[in-house]
């Protein structure tokens, strides 16, 4: 290992570092808002609703990444149409379509989240929400969502940090990120094991740092299942012993 | 596991029996040249549907052959091994459209290159392009990754924009939806391309580029390297053909441009 070639390779690493950053956080939300909708549309009783739904997420979620970029840069770029439409000013450079593909499988996978995040919520809270004449709004604003952001929390960070390492792909279409840059630099110095290893540091700095930002959303958003910590401090008489019912 | 080792034992004595006897032979034939190409490498080794050896290798080794007055067999060899059959006394030269490397250079001694490919700028017939720093300046050039090319472009167009891509198929369909402007590759395979459909809209721009410090110094003959005086006739015998013509018909059979080296 030479540390030096490591260290004269940081500041360009960094900079690919920067434009994978780009792309994550543009298709992370991007990707969202998609699943929102397509997440609602999967949950409706209308057949024509869950139907194309249920197609986008299972071709999304059933290829490979790689290959719908492909798809999306050398694919629609084939037809003289697409070429031709005003898309193209969009289609022909590289990093809208990694952005766009990125975007696409990030929603596919993050809808499925959601989807599954709401029906978890016990039903039984549905029902006395009912019982108490919540309208549907009501019930999803104030009972459903705020539980299902809860329990689709450590799902989501976990896509997002598979979002963070497959935008490496976007090095196939001829984009500098972390990766691309990474790969570029070992090719002329051949020293694959020194850059792609700062490569790999960078991408592990980066998800550490999306892991502890997940874990301190969880434990905000988790704040009803935690002792009040005046009560945790002041044990009141015959304590020690949890009595069976009470909070963990 | 002992039958293994048995086996493995078994296959080392017939090798070692198998170049006893070519290191016999090697002896016994002095008069007749024996060379070693591929056959698998058209246009410049193949074999053809009779089974005969063909290509711009095989033709460049017959003209020397002529030249040099003397006997010739040329034999297809497995590419993996055949600088250890070389070195092992199973034929004394190698034409077989090897690149002059430092490593090779270890083993074997090689003649001066034969042919030398190049690299070329291809961009569309209407662009007015040309290999040249300013006129490449800003434009974007596909090329690819970890190549030769790659750092040809950086040595001659450092104002290019450059765009890597893992394969020149790739490269050059990128070419074709004009997402880059030109792209730089090897000659051969450029020129292949262009007789596609969809090639045909593009052409070469300019002159070929060599560079031997970047692109290799081309392919040459590798012989033995005690075979001192084989290679003084072989690079004697190579300007020869280079000066009188003869080379230059074997070029303009294979190619439309000539792989003629520089001296």
């Amino acid at each position: 290992m030479n540390l030096q070639v490591m260290i004269d390779a940081l500041p360009a690493l960094l900079g690919g570092a920067g434009l994978t950053l780009r792309l994550v956080g543009l298709a992370l939300v991007a990707g969202f808002v998609m699943a929102l909708g397509v997440a609602l549309a999967r949950l409706a009783r209308s057949p024509f609703a869950w139907m194309p739904a249920y197609g986008f997420v299972f071709f999304f979620r059933g290829t490979p990444l790689l290959v719908q970029i492909f798809l999306v840069y050398y694919g629609l770029s084939q037809f003289a149409a697409v070429r031709a439409s005003p898309f193209w000013v969009v289609l022909r450079e590289p990093f809208w379509c990694a952005l766009i593909a990125f975007s696409l499988n990030t929603a596919a996978y993050t809808a499925e989240i959601v989807r599954g995040a709401v029906q978890a919520v016990p039903r039984g809270q549905v029902e006395a929400a009912k019982a108490i004449g919540m309208s549907r709004l009501t019930r999803m604003r104030r009972i459903v969502l705020p539980q299902a952001l809860r329990i689709g929390l450590p799902a989501y960070g976990n896509e997002v940090i598979l979002l963070i390492k497959a935008s490496s792909l976007a090095s196939t279409v001829t984009l500098l990120d972390l990766t691309g840059v990474a790969r570029t630099i070992s090719s002329v110095n051949y020293m694959p094991v020194e850059l792609l290893s700062m490569a790999a540091l960078i991408y592990l700095t980066m998800t550490f740092i999306v892991t502890r930002a997940f874990k301190l959303a969880e434990h905000l958003l988790s704040g009803d299942r935690r002792q009040p910590p005046s009560l945790a401090a002041r044990p009141g008489p015959g304590s020690g012993a949890v009595s069976p019912g009470e909070a963990k | 596991m002992t039958t293994l080792r048995m086996k493995f034992a078994t296959l080392l004595a017939a090798c070692g029996l198998g170049l006893a006897a070519s290191a016999a032979q090697a002896q016994t034939q002095t008069q007749t040249l024996r060379i070693a190409t591929e056959g698998a490498y058209p246009p410049f080794n193949f074999v053809d549907a009779k089974g005969e050896l063909q290509g711009f290798d095989v033709e460049i080794a017959k003209a020397l052959c002529t030249e040099m007055k003397v006997e010739c067999t040329i034999s297809a060899q497995a590419w993996d091994g055949i600088i250890p059959g070389l070195n092992a006394g199973q034929y004394d030269a190698i034409v077989a459209s090897m690149s002059i490397t430092p490593a090779r250079l270890e083993a074997v001694n090689f003649t001066k290159p034969y042919y030398q490919a190049g690299a070329v700028l291809v961009a569309p017939k209407a662009s007015d392009l040309a290999p040249t720093a300013e006129s490449l300046a800003g434009k974007s050039l596909g090329v690819q990754r970890a190549s030769t090319y790659a750092a040809l472009i950086d040595a001659r167009f450092p104002k290019a924009d450059v765009r890597l891509y893992d394969k020149v198929e790739n490269h050059n369909l990128d070419l074709v939806t004009g997402r880059i402007d030109g792209v730089v590759a090897q000659r051969i395979a450029m020129s292949k391309w262009l007789e596609s459909d969809d090639g045909a809209a593009f052409e070469i721009k300019g002159e070929a580029m060599l560079d031997p410090e970047i692109l290799g110094l081309g392919a040459g003959i590798a012989v033995r390297k005690d075979d001192t005086d084989l290679l003084a006739r072989l690079d004697a015998a190579l300007a020869t053909i280079k000066a009188n013509g003869v080379y230059d018909e074997i070029n303009d059979r294979f190619f439309p441009f000539s792989m003629k080296p520089a001296d």
